[in-house]
Formats: structure tokens, C-alpha cells, sequence
């Protein structure tokens, strides 16, 4: 097993450099760059930079070398400063723009989705143990719509009922008043009441695919013939379900944990716009949008690297959990 | 039908429906027989006979729904401290109950017929094993249900079974994984084991072997046996007396020896015609004519009569011919046998 990890990690380093040449390689793609960006826009409000002055900008951001260059420059800042470049939009360092909101974007992630596990989970069993009962056509209908209903609309819809009804402005992460207030109980607590609809939104979405996904499995291996040992063995049908179908059943909704871990990282893009929190999901859209090009680059290359990170952990998990996986492959 | 104090199990006109979308399955159609205490019973027919269902209804694990008892008991005698015998009618308990589950696994138990998905493939079969001494005797220790694991294991012949008893299923042969389950049948010292064509997913030498050791543990342990299987000659060689079932209907019953030498239902006969002999003549085997009439379908006379080369038009598919002594202990449902008497 831990030969097996030490391998899988040291294949990591290989599979990360081309994704970061790729990542870079995709941001070069568009046209143009950051100062023709720049330049455009100022044009736009009336303003006309010189070509020498153009020019002078791109000198001094590095941007006339030639890309590989520069993609080398970048690997090395990274690599051997932890340093992501510099953002031209924000100006200051990618890492500290993307730290800034990294805390209340893992919040929210992860908060959503431990809520959709707990609504899931009892529900995806009962509604596998009690097969075409009510509550079982209720969930199964409830996890259609969650799975249905866009994610972007339902947060329109329900922010407007907020207001509408409880005349809560459920936009942004604090309300107006707290904004440039300093930390205190009550904007700690104004904030939570901010992120209720989000959780519900991101982790209702999440909520129905789990749902279908745990009820289907489970009614498979409900069937199956070790069920039937071990009631014979005078098993109760509480212990027997949790022990074995259950156990298996959760295998494929955990091991999906190594594909969430992006999507963790980054956030529910449309959702965060829409209700105005500031996570990273739109901070990449504004940034590919303005051709920040390290910052795009970076949220990007982390966005890979999670994922290649996220599928080893999920292999781990599933060699840990399913015997199996384990002696099958590993031993050899 | 024999002395009633040895009687373990006493069937009595068991029904048993399976109400599906498509109809109603009438899996039992008013089942009897008994198993005696420390004897073999094999229970013969073709899939679809109910010799499963009967067997679920003993342990009162019929899927539910669709299956229902509608008629009919079960009686297990079990012997308590001393002379008394406790009666339990299985039918009237509710199928998860505390009282059906502390009969399941510890004085009924069960061996399937499918050894590689019969054992939970993440757990340990130590683990599996040791569970059914633990639910049964919680105050046994995990290191004694362990030994006592080991030991059964040792006993149904798993080579180094303080070390296979940490393994998993899918490291064992389908030999080894059926004498695992048979380890997990016993390790109660059940009075009843019920095994469910225990050796048609094996090979012809494993199941010599297996059989071999069935004998083997019995002669040990005194337990009954009830052995389900679609082969006659399997059952020939295990059982002391022999049931054959047909849509749900016992057809024929007597001991082993007199069944083989004096076939009397014509649907035993042509059990027999059906399968081929080493020493008999080299003739075609003559398959049963006809097929299985479709489940949904309600038989008012005899089930078997639509195949039946002996059939009496007018009389067999008019009523349900009776459960007939033709000889002594030799009992017979056809309308060839009740006028003679």
C-alpha cells in the first residue's frame, strides 16, 4: 500500500509539468495579451495610449519575451518561491489575490458539501430500502429537480424570495451596513445568514445526483445474495443493511471525493455571480475575460493539479475500502 | 408419518403466493412433509417446483413482498433443557422479529448454491464467520468465536485456517469459498441445515468432495439435513428419504432406496428416463415432452398433467389427485394409484 502511494506520487511530478505547460500554453492562445487588452479599453473610455507607452508597459511586465521564456519563468517562480506571478488586473501577486478568497470559498464548498451528504445520504437509503413507497417517489422527485433546475436560476428565484418575503438581501457576504465595519459577533453572525442560500443552492444540486446515485446502487446490492446469507444468519435488518449493502453502496459517492476537490476549490461559478460571493470561480471568469494572463494561468494550473490530486485520492480511498482493488492490482 | 417424536420439521399444507405486477405465483400450492431428527431429506424438482420457497419459508425468509404465506405452518420441535420440546410455527412469526431471527443461523441454518456471491466481497470471511457466533452467542468473547471460527474451518478441511481466516472471499477457490459457508453453517451447531443445490456451481470432483464431507460433518454433529438439488443421482447418494416436487405440489415421497428401486409417479419415471446411466443400455435419453406451463397458470386437476404420458382425460385435469400410501411409507399423488386402492 505504501509503496503503491510513494509510486502514484512520484508519477504526480511528471503528469504536473504538462499540465502546466498546457495550462500556459491555453492562456497564450487568444490573441493579443494583457496591454492590448488594456490598451482597448482605455481607447474605449476616451483615453489613447501611445505605442511607446504600450510598449514601455510591456517591457515592464515581461510581456515582449518570448513565451517560453516567460512559461519558464513562471514554472520557476512557482516551484521555487511558491510565487504565481504577478496580477496586472489586481495589481499585486496572484497568490495573495487568490488567497484573499480562498477562505470563504472552502467554506462555502465544503460546508455545501457535507449538507448535501447529510440530505442525501438517509434519504438515498431510505429510498432504496422502501422501494415505490411515497417518501421514495418524493425523493426521487426531489433529486430530479435538484438535478434539473440550474443551479444559477434556482439562486435568482430564491434571492428574490428572500427579499420578497423576508426582506433579506441574501446578495454579497455581509449586508450593506457591516461592510467596512470590523470583525464583531454580529457581522459574523449576518454573514452566516449570508451563506444559507448558497449552501442550499450548491449543496441541493449536489444533493439530487447523490441521491439517485446511492438509492441505485443500493437497491443492486439489495439483491444481491450475501443480503440473503447474512439475514440468514439471523443478522437484524438494521445491522445487515448498514454493515454490508450500505457500505458498498457509498464506495462510488465517497470515492467521487478526489473529482470534487476542484470543484471545492473553486466554487460554483454562475451561483457565486449571480449572488455576489466572492469565491474563485468568478474571479477566473474576470480574470480570463481581462487576459490576466498569471492569474488565469494560476487558478487553471491549480484547478489541474487538484484534479490529478483528487483522482490519487480516490484510488487511495477506493484500495483502503475494496479489498479487492487492493490485493488485485497492487500486489503485482 | 414416522415415529412423531423424531420429527425436527412438520410441514403442513404450506401455501405460498408471489403477488406479482404480471399475476399471482402460486410458488406452494399446499406443500406437506416432515424431516426427521439427524436424518437426510432430499427434496427433488425441477426450478420452479418450489423447492426453494419451501426452504425460505422453513427459515421465514421469503422475499415479502411480493411472497406471502397464505396458508399453512411450518412446526419446528426444538428440543430445550431436559425432555421438553418448544414448538414454534415459523408462518405466525414476523419475519424480522427477534424470535424468527434467533432460530435463523442458530438452530436453522442455510448453505446456497452460489459460494462466490454468497459471502460479502469486503469483509473477511473470518469476519462473516465469526459474525454469526457473535449474533447468536453475544457473550462469547471475539477471541473464543474467533477459535471457534478456526476450528469450524479446520473441521470442514481449509487447509492453514488460523491463516485463511483473515482472507478474503475472492482469494479462495469456489471449492474452498463452499466449504467457508459450510463452516458458517455450522458453527452454531444448527439442528437443521438446508442446503440449496449446494454443489451446482462446483465441479463434478469438488462435489464428490463436498458431499463426502456433509456425510462426514453429520455423522458428527447429528444435525438433519435438508438437501435441495435437481439431480437425482446427487440426492441418491446423500439422502435417507426423498421428496419430488412439481409446481409447488409434492408429487412423490418415500425413502431413498424404495423411490430408485419403484418409481410410481409417472413424473418420477420420467425423472429417471431423463438422465443417463453407466450401466443401462446405450437408448436416446428420453427428455420430459412438453414445457414447464407458465408460472401465472392455476392448475384444478394435477399440474403435471399437460406432460404426463399416463394421463386419464376426464379425471386428472378435473381434480387434484390426493396424496396416496401406495406402499408402506411410500406415498404418491396420481390418480393411477387411488382406484387400485
Amino acid at each position: 500500500m505504501l509503496v503503491y502511494i510513494i509510486r502514484r506520487l512520484l508519477m504526480l511530478i511528471p503528469i504536473l509539468l504538462l499540465v502546466s505547460f498546457i495550462a500556459f500554453f491555453v492562456i497564450e492562445l487568444p490573441p493579443g495579451d494583457w496591454v492590448t487588452t488594456y490598451v482597448s479599453q482605455l481607447r474605449a473610455s476616451g483615453i489613447e495610449l501611445s505605442s511607446q507607452e504600450a510598449q514601455r508597459l510591456s517591457q515592464l511586465y515581461g510581456l515582449d519575451q518570448p513565451s517560453y521564456i516567460r512559461y519558464f519563468k513562471w514554472i520557476e517562480g512557482i516551484v521555487l518561491r511558491g510565487d504565481f506571478g504577478w496580477s496586472f488586473q489586481w495589481g499585486k501577486p496572484v497568490g495573495e489575490v487568490i488567497a484573499e478568497r480562498l477562505p470563504i470559498t472552502l467554506t462555502i464548498s465544503l460546508l455545501a458539501l457535507v449538507f448535501s451528504w447529510l440530505v442525501a445520504i438517509p434519504i438515498g437509503i431510505y429510498s432504496a430500502t422502501h422501494q415505490y413507497s411515497l417518501v421514495d417517489y418524493l425523493a426521487t422527485f426531489i433529486g430530479f429537480i435538484g438535478l434539473a433546475t440550474p443551479g444559477f436560476l434556482l439562486a435568482m428565484i430564491l434571492a428574490w424570495a428572500a427579499n420578497q418575503y423576508f426582506g433579506f438581501s441574501a446578495l454579497g457576504l455581509y449586508s450593506t451596513e457591516f461592510l467596512d465595519k470590523p470583525w464583531s459577533m454580529a457581522k459574523a453572525i449576518d454573514m452566516l445568514k449570508h451563506l444559507i442560500l448558497p449552501l442550499i443552492i450548491i449543496g441541493m444540486a449536489s444533493a439530487g445526483s447523490t441521491i439517485r446515485v446511492l438509492r441505485g446502487n443500493l437497491l443492486d446490492e439489495l439483491k444481491k445474495q450475501y443480503v440473503v446469507t447474512a439475514r440468514a444468519k439471523g443478522l437484524s435488518e438494521m445491522q445487515l443493511l448498514f454493515k454490508y449493502p450500505v457500505r458498498l453502496a457509498l464506495n462510488p459517492v465517497f470515492s467521487t471525493i478526489g473529482w470534487l476537490l476542484p470543484a471545492i476549490f473553486a466554487g460554483e461559478v454562475l451561483i457565486s455571480i449571480v449572488l455576489s460571493v466572492p469565491s474563485i470561480g468568478p474571479l477566473l471568469l474576470r480574470s480570463t475575460l481581462a487576459q490576466d494572463m498569471y492569474l488565469t494561468g494560476s487558478i487553471v494550473l491549480i484547478l489541474s493539479a487538484l484534479t490529478i490530486v483528487g483522482s490519487l485520492i480516490s484510488d487511495i480511498y477506493l484500495a483502503w475500502a475494496d479489498p479487492r482493488i487492493r490485493y488485485g492490482g497492487l500486489s503485482k | 408419518m414416522e415415529n412423531a417424536n423424531n420429527v425436527l420439521v412438520d410441514i403442513q399444507d404450506l401455501k405460498v403466493q408471489f403477488f406479482l405486477h404480471e399475476g399471482t405465483v402460486h410458488a406452494l400450492e399446499g406443500v406437506s412433509f416432515q424431516i426427521q431428527q439427524g436424518k437426510t431429506l432430499g427434496v427433488i424438482g425441477e426450478s420452479g417446483s418450489g423447492k426453494s420457497v419451501t426452504a425460505q419459508a422453513i427459515m421465514g425468509i421469503i422475499p415479502s413482498p411480493p411472497g406471502k404465506v397464505v396458508d399453512g405452518r411450518v412446526l419446528l420441535n426444538l428440543p430445550e433443557n431436559g425432555a421438553s420440546v418448544r414448538v414454534v410455527n415459523v408462518t405466525e412469526l414476523p419475519p424480522s422479529g427477534s424470535e424468527i431471527r434467533s432460530i435463523r443461523g442458530k438452530e436453522v441454518s442455510m448453505i446456497f448454491q452460489e459460494p462466490m456471491t454468497s459471502f460479502s466481497p469486503v469483509h473477511t470471511l473470518g469476519n462473516q464467520i465469526m459474525e454469526a457466533v457473535r449474533i447468536h452467542y453475544p457473550e462469547v468473547s471475539k477471541r473464543e468465536a474467533r477459535e471457534r471460527a478456526i476450528e469450524m474451518m479446520r473441521r470442514v478441511g481449509i487447509p492453514r485456517p488460523e491463516e485463511r481466516i483473515d482472507a478474503y472471499p475472492f482469494q479462495f477457490s469456489g471449492g474452498m469459498r463452499q466449504r467457508a459457508m459450510i463452516a458458517m453453517s455450522l458453527v452454531c451447531n444448527p439442528r437443521l441445515v438446508i442446503a440449496d443445490e449446494p454443489t451446482t456451481a462446483l465441479d463434478v470432483t469438488i462435489e464428490a468432495q463436498i458431499l463426502e464431507l456433509l456425510k462426514d460433518l453429520q455423522a458428527e454433529f447429528g444435525m438433519s439435513i435438508m438437501y435441495i438439488s435437481h439431480d437425482l443421482t446427487v440426492v441418491g447418494g446423500v439422502a435417507d428419504d426423498v421428496v419430488v416436487m412439481y409446481l409447488g405440489l409434492v408429487m412423490e415421497q418415500a425413502s431413498t432406496n424404495e423411490l430408485f428401486d419403484n418409481p410410481l409417479h409417472p413424473y418420477t419415471e420420467a425423472l429417471w428416463r431423463s438422465i443417463p446411466t453407466i450401466d443401462g443400455d446405450l437408448d436416446r435419453l428420453t427428455p420430459i415432452r412438453g414445457a414447464l406451463p407458465s408460472p401465472f397458470a392455476v392448475h384444478q386437476g394435477c399440474p403435471f398433467f399437460s406432460r404426463c404420458e399416463k394421463r386419464i382425460p376426464g379425471v386428472c385435469d378435473v381434480s387434484r389427485p390426493p396424496m396416496v400410501e401406495v406402499r408402506p411409507q411410500h406415498w404418491v399423488r396420481c390418480f393411477l394409484y387411488t382406484e387400485s386402492k
